[in-house]
């Protein structure tokens, strides 16, 4: 599985000449169980990829929303080990869908690279990404995980040149997030007609793997915007504090809206 | 291990800011380009005589340096009658960089950032601060060089560092109070990374310690090795010799690594004060070293106060300046490697130490670097007579005289013995 069921979601909507609905959660926010039901209602509700967040302490690239999220992860006893329960009982019900983990650094560090690399595959994690690990200090992890199949998803900004885009797309796999704007989630958003351009640059260097666009996107209206030029649309933030102000079925309710945008953007 | 041939100490870091495992660069990819650009920035600035003669200068007509070497007479005496073998003890020195404007040594370094950021033609700064020496350093050369400055300060230090927040509004510097996690260093250094992810065209992220990715842990030991050379040269014209030992207290490590770094191929004791705050076993102090394991944070791979899944720990320690859960990698390095020694001093041993220095020397020094007061009567006598200890005196204690009071009235964290 793992890359392979990212390689696999992807060509599926390529072939439905669609851009493919990327949602993001915290594991254990605002607890295991409410997180859980989150996490297996979101594909019936139009997600094709999940994003996983995993709490850290020093979320320095994130915005208040995420901020908050990590916090109250944290406050409930989450920790990598408990995201990685969480991704088994998500498993014993849905195959399909691809899951990335998503956040820092010293969590994976701390557990170590190899016996993270192997209890992911094991719990069903398809792919990583690490906000604060660029590539120039990425290849160590890169070895761990590549034997047991699991993508390091690479990650690009508006400020990565033409000059340094193909060491940041180096040994990429799965699919390249690009960050559309420069600051921290759930804040700014970009411009529709800069990501174009952003997006074909980052594909072409990528040998043509997927190109994921995220960051400040909140609305149906922006998703359906990015979806037509980007393989796929990351949503975070907005549902991450739909969550937080009304639960669980608002956020699948709003995942729904989101996907449907994305679904229907180049009809 | 970690330790290259002789001789090669102050050769590091390596070419990807590097020392030994530690250091490095984890950044956001927004922020890597500029990181990438500062690194090329300053090397050519390093490598300009006509950067240096400008800071040069300001170091001199500015900062007042150099600042002066100077025999601890009484407390040398004092801690020779303490000693147990027969009362031996090195001679005391103090580098006395609490007589920089400003009053602490962080302003060594806010001058050469600055004059690389003008260099660079960044026209606004942002910088994160504990104590608010850093950020005081900051608002300073902002004001001077006419700069928007925009200090990121934990709430909780912002309440308890009241005179140096109203010192950098009146140098005009807009202080921005953080929420965030538990309201001190860590958390604002977070937020200035936030700020400057946000503002990649125009800011210049002015780092306060010799921590961070490559290359501040190495810029900001360059700018702050002027005191390691004037106290090397100054040892060797007024008493003839290198000293024996270094002694300097730790948060982030910058002083103590300006004070070490031009004696790291000499024969000369290397030894840096860690902050215990209530203890190493109360879980609540600021001995990275001593009490933590390596992990990444804020852009460097360094020893850090962690818990086993890997989160960061609030750190505590009475000095606000050395309130932080990590280390400037180059420590690391230097602790791993053996070529430095790493200690730790309590509050209360830091409180008492303050107050010896003060009715001895008529010297109050800042609460940062009675930690390493208060072990250099151990290390002077280890040393012995006849030899050479400089202790680091990187702060006055000006901005510490309220929290210092409050400490001594027998504040419920300190017991009352160590009242006046």
């Amino acid at each position: 599985m793992s890359v392979a069921r990212l390689d696999a979601r992807f060509a599926l909507c390529r072939a439905e000449n669609r851009a493919a609905f990327v949602a993001y959660l915290m594991a254990g926010d605002p607890d295991a169980e409410r997180s859980l039901a989150l996490l297996c209602g979101l594909s019936v509700a139009g997600a094709d990829v999940i994003e996983l967040g995993f709490p850290f302490s020093d979320p320095m690239a994130e915005g208040p929303p995420i901020q908050r999220a990590s916090l109250r992860a944290l406050e409930a006893g989450t920790t990598l080990t408990s995201t990685l329960e969480l991704v088994r009982r998500f498993r014993a019900g849905e195959t399909g869908t691809p899951l990335i983990l998503m956040g820092y650094l010293n969590p994976v560090l701390s557990y170590g690279y190899d016996r993270f690399a192997a209890d992911a595959a094991e719990a069903g994690v398809d792919g990583l990404l690490v906000v604060d690990c660029p590539p120039e200090e990425a290849d160590d992890l890169a070895d761990a995980l590549d034997p047991q199949g699991l993508a390091l998803v690479r990650l690009a900004a508006p400020t990565t040149d033409a000059a340094r885009l193909p060491a940041v797309v180096r040994r990429a796999s799965g699919f390249v997030y690009y960050v559309s704007v420069a600051g921290v989630t759930g804040v700014k958003s970009a411009a529709a007609e800069t990501v174009a351009p952003a997006v074909e640059r980052i594909r072409a260097a990528a040998g043509g793997l997927p190109v994921a666009v995220g960051f400040g996107i909140r609305t149906p209206q922006q998703a359906a915007a990015v979806a037509q030029a980007a393989d796929a649309v990351v949503v975070g933030s907005a549902l991450v504090d739909t969550l937080a102000d009304q639960g669980v079925e608002a956020a699948l309710a709003q995942t729904s809206a989101l996907a449907q945008a994305v679904r229907n953007a180049r009809r | 291990m970690n330790a290259p041939a002789a001789n090669t100490w102050s050769a590091y870091p390596d070419a990807r800011g590097r020392f030994g495992d530690y250091g490095g660069r984890y950044v956001a990819e927004t922020l890597m380009p500029l990181v990438l650009e500062l690194d090329g920035a300053y090397q050519a600035a390093k490598a300009d005589p006509a950067f240096q003669a400008e800071l040069d200068d300001f170091l001199t007509h500015y900062v007042g340096r150099p600042s002066p070497l100077y025999f601890a007479e009484r407390l040398t005496a004092h801690h020779a009658g303490n000693g147990a073998k027969g009362g031996g003890c090195a001679r005391i020195w103090f580098k006395r960089d609490e007589l920089n404007h400003t009053g602490a040594h962080k302003i060594n370094n806010c001058m050469g950032q600055i004059l690389l950021a003008r260099r660079m033609g960044r026209t606004r700064i942002i910088a994160e601060t504990g104590a608010g020496q850093h950020g005081v350093a900051t608002a300073t050369v902002c004001a001077r060089f006419g700069l928007p400055c925009v200090i990121y300060m934990g709430a909780t230090d912002v309440e308890r560092q009241k005179p140096n927040v109203f010192r950098m509004r009146l140098l005009g510097a807009e202080i921005v109070p953080v929420t965030s996690g538990r309201g001190t260093l860590k958390d604002a250094m977070n937020e200035a990374m936030r700020d400057w992810v946000t503002n990649v065209e125009d800011t210049y992220y002015l780092i306060g310690t010799a921590a961070g990715p490559h290359p501040y842990p190495a810029m900001v030991r360059d700018f702050q090795a002027v005191i390691g050379r004037e106290a090397r040269a100054q040892m060797l014209e007024g008493a003839g010799k290198l000293p024996d030992a270094c002694l300097a207290s730790i948060g982030g490590g910058s002083n103590a690594i300006g004070l070490f770094h031009p004696f790291l191929e000499d024969d000369v004791r290397l030894i840096g004060i860690e902050a215990a705050g209530h203890g190493l076993t109360s879980g609540q102090h600021a001995a990275s070293m001593t009490g933590g394991r390596p992990g990444v944070l804020h852009g460097n791979k360094t020893y850090l106060l962690q818990d086993e899944d890997g989160q960061i720990l609030d750190a505590h320690s009475i000095s606000a300046g050395l309130d932080y859960p990590g280390i400037g990698p180059e420590h690391a390095w230097l602790k791993d490697s053996g070529r430095a020694e790493y200690r730790t001093a309590t509050d209360l041993e830091a409180l008492a130490a303050f107050q010896e220095c003060a009715r001895l020397e008529g010297i109050i020094p800042a609460l940062e670097p009675a930690h390493a007061l208060a072990r250099v009567g151990e290390i002077a006598r280890e040393v012995g007579r006849g030899g050479d200890v400089v202790l680091n005196m990187c702060g006055r204690g000006d901005k510490d005289i309220y929290t210092v009071a409050d400490a001594l009235a027998g504040h419920a964290d300190h017991p009352a013995e160590t009242k006046l």
